[in-house]
């Protein structure tokens, strides 16, 4: 069977451009009306359990977003050799080497944030949006699009992440990247303890989706 | 009464369609509903009307109220002037709590008032008395020198992220007093529990060796401390704390002003006496089995303690009865309540660090309620289909 060629071929013969508009809308739908935690509900443990302060929530996100680019668009370029019996244990092979090296740089080069991350970096295997693009769309689709895809949810999950790090900093802590914004203005801010729970994640959570789907329109599923 | 009428009848163009303030016509109709009984009539198909309306609902909630929270008012002055080492009239004692109490009530009743109205404002809905109730029991079940700032945060959370996003009265999951509170509670600890927040001087005020515990922070301290359990562990006798002489919430200190709160309720038909009944059963048979278990102090107390102590009969009486979380099928609602009893004692025997048990109770049989009448349903279903001879 010599279907990379034909594959090849393909390419080719359609030339699309690298930034057309399906490739871009790849990027921009998971930034909101597709996006992976407030509409399709995933990886919602990690948006709770990473959001207390701004800055571990941004190099959280720069992690998923680089498990995702790469594991997709490896498992993009193997999709064809794959077997279809094992294709999960081959996800999870690839998904996990990603996450190690991920792993090994934060801790060489950004030792206080990775142990504030504690477990979560390594949980990003278990992140649902990493296995569900690889499931739905790069084990369907050349690299290229499966690279863009990848960015635009990792993008979308990093967007809600960074507004309820966002909430809950100002609101739990007082501060905005550990700046104590209250205290500069003069106002003497006693902390919500609600915010710096992770029930708080849920709540602010909660009201995002709330407004999404206000702006949006929203109608349940029969 | 005329000119309250002519008025109403003058403004009524105006809010009604096509008028100029035709957009605040759910606040309009609000107010004209709640200063006189509205004239319309059902026009088609067969309806029965009853009197007791949601307005009425509430307001006989509100007057059941009002014993405990007249009492409590009195009360918070009374533990003013005991805190600091004073002795006043009665009349004083009242005035004090009141003046004290006063602004809790107003803040609570302003800010969710506020926020239904402008709610129903955007929603088209009319506008209706859900929030009477809880604007009262909020302040109620907080302390007395809350600051009002943060009445006014959990009366605002309690309403939107508690009722309104559910879709506004009657639909709500939880009980939104106890939304307010818990909100509190986890928010801001220190303004909501401790020794020096349950009366309302200041602790450098305070007389030598007076001390603001709360029966259930004495009770926490002999069983940690290993001490076995008296009487004497209290600082207020039984009696006491059943009338209520003591420092703690606004309305909550006695039980006896939630008994006579419940006798009113369950002449009225409003509050379900089976849930009161049998949250009292529950905490009771707790109380019961866990004294044959032994221990420490807390295990120890006489079961009746539990019930007299905290807020038990204030969450029993006016919170677990709330008749939209609560469970509304007849045998549903004993299994409610029990439960509420048994988990209350529960959460403050073994997990005493959360002083408040009948809250977190309530809130989580508020959960549970739907899941209950689901059950309940679906037995009542199974035992009549075996009835059936086809």
């Amino acid at each position: 069977m010599s279907t990379e060629t034909v594959e090849v071929e393909k390419v080719a013969a359609k030339s699309e451009p690298l930034f057309s508009k399906k490739n871009r809308k790849l990027v921009s739908n998971p930034l909101d009306s597709d996006n992976p935690i407030t509409v399709q509900v995933l990886g919602v443990c990690s948006a709770l359990a990473v959001t207390i302060k701004l800055e571990p929530t941004i190099v959280m996100c720069i992690a998923v977003w680089v498990v995702m680019a790469f594991s997709s668009t490896a498992i993009s370029l193997l999709r064809n050799t794959i077997p279809n019996r094992i294709r999960i244990i081959v996800q999870l092979a690839v998904v996990a080497s990603m996450v190690a090296i991920v792993d090994q740089v934060l801790q060489a080069y950004a030792y206080d944030v990775s142990k504030q991350l504690s477990v979560f970096v390594g949980l990003i295997i278990t992140n649902c949006i990493v296995m569900g693009r690889l499931e739905a769309f790069a084990l369907g689709n050349k690299p290229w699009p499966s690279f863009m895809d990848a960015t635009g949810n990792a993008f979308g999950y990093a967007a809600i992440l960074i507004i309820v790090a966002f909430f809950r900093e100002l609101l739990g802590s007082g501060s905005v990247f550990n700046f104590k914004v209250f205290e500069a203005v003069g106002i003497n801010y006693v902390g919500n303890g609600v915010m710096t729970n992770t029930a708080g994640a849920c709540i602010i959570l909660g009201l995002l989706i709330w407004a999404q789907r206000a702006r949006n329109g929203y109608y349940e599923e029969e | 009464m005329k000119f309250l009428r002519k008025t109403l009848d003058n403004l009524k163009p105006t809010f009604s369609k096509g008028g100029k303030l035709s957009f605040l016509h759910s606040t309009f109709d609000g107010i004209e509903t709640f200063l006189f009984v509205p004239n319309r009539t059902t026009q088609k198909g067969s309806h029965i009307r009853d009197g007791i309306d949601l307005k009425r609902t509430m307001f006989t909630v509100v007057i059941a109220l009002l014993p405990a929270l007249l009492f409590g008012m009195w009360n918070i002055g009374y533990q003013y002037y005991n805190a600091i080492g004073q002795t006043d009239t009665h009349l004083q004692y009242f005035f004090y709590g009141l003046i004290q109490s006063l602004p809790i009530i107003i803040v609570s009743y302003g800010v969710g008032l506020g926020i239904e109205f402008a709610f129903c404002q955007i929603k088209g809905h009319p506008i209706n008395e859900g929030f009477l109730v809880s604007g009262l029991l909020i302040p109620m079940c907080l302390p007395p020198d809350i600051p009002l700032i943060y009445v006014a945060v959990a009366t605002a959370f309690a309403v939107i992220v508690g009722k309104e996003v559910f879709g506004g009265t009657g639909m709500n999951v939880l009980n939104p007093a106890l939304t307010a509170r818990v909100f509190l509670y986890f928010a801001y600890p220190g303004a909501m529990s401790g020794d020096e927040v349950w009366v309302a001087a200041k602790p450098e005020n305070w007389t030598d060796g007076y001390s603001g515990a709360t029966n259930l922070a004495e009770i926490y301290k002999a069983s940690t401390g290993g001490e076995a359990f008296t009487p004497g562990v209290f600082k207020a006798s039984a009696w006491e704390s059943f009338m209520g002489f003591i420092p703690g919430s606004i309305g909550e200190t006695s039980a006896l002003m939630c008994l006579i709160g419940a006798v009113i309720l369950i002449i009225s038909g409003i509050g379900s006496w089976k849930i009161m009944l049998s949250t009292f059963a529950g905490g009771f048979l707790m109380g019961q089995i866990l004294n044959m278990v032994g221990g420490n102090a807390y295990f120890d107390m006489p079961a009746y303690y539990h019930l007299i102590i905290g807020g038990f009969a204030f969450g029993a009486v006016f919170m677990a009865t709330d008749p939209v979380s609560a469970a509304q099928t007849e045998s549903g609602k004993w299994i409610y309540g029990l439960l509420i009893g048994i988990l209350t004692v529960l959460i403050r025997v073994f997990n005493p660090a959360y002083p408040e048990g009948i809250m977190m109770a309530i809130l989580l049989m508020n959960v549970f309620a739907p899941l209950i009448d689901n059950y309940v349903i679906e037995a009542n279903i199974k035992r009549r289909l075996k009835r059936v001879t086809v």
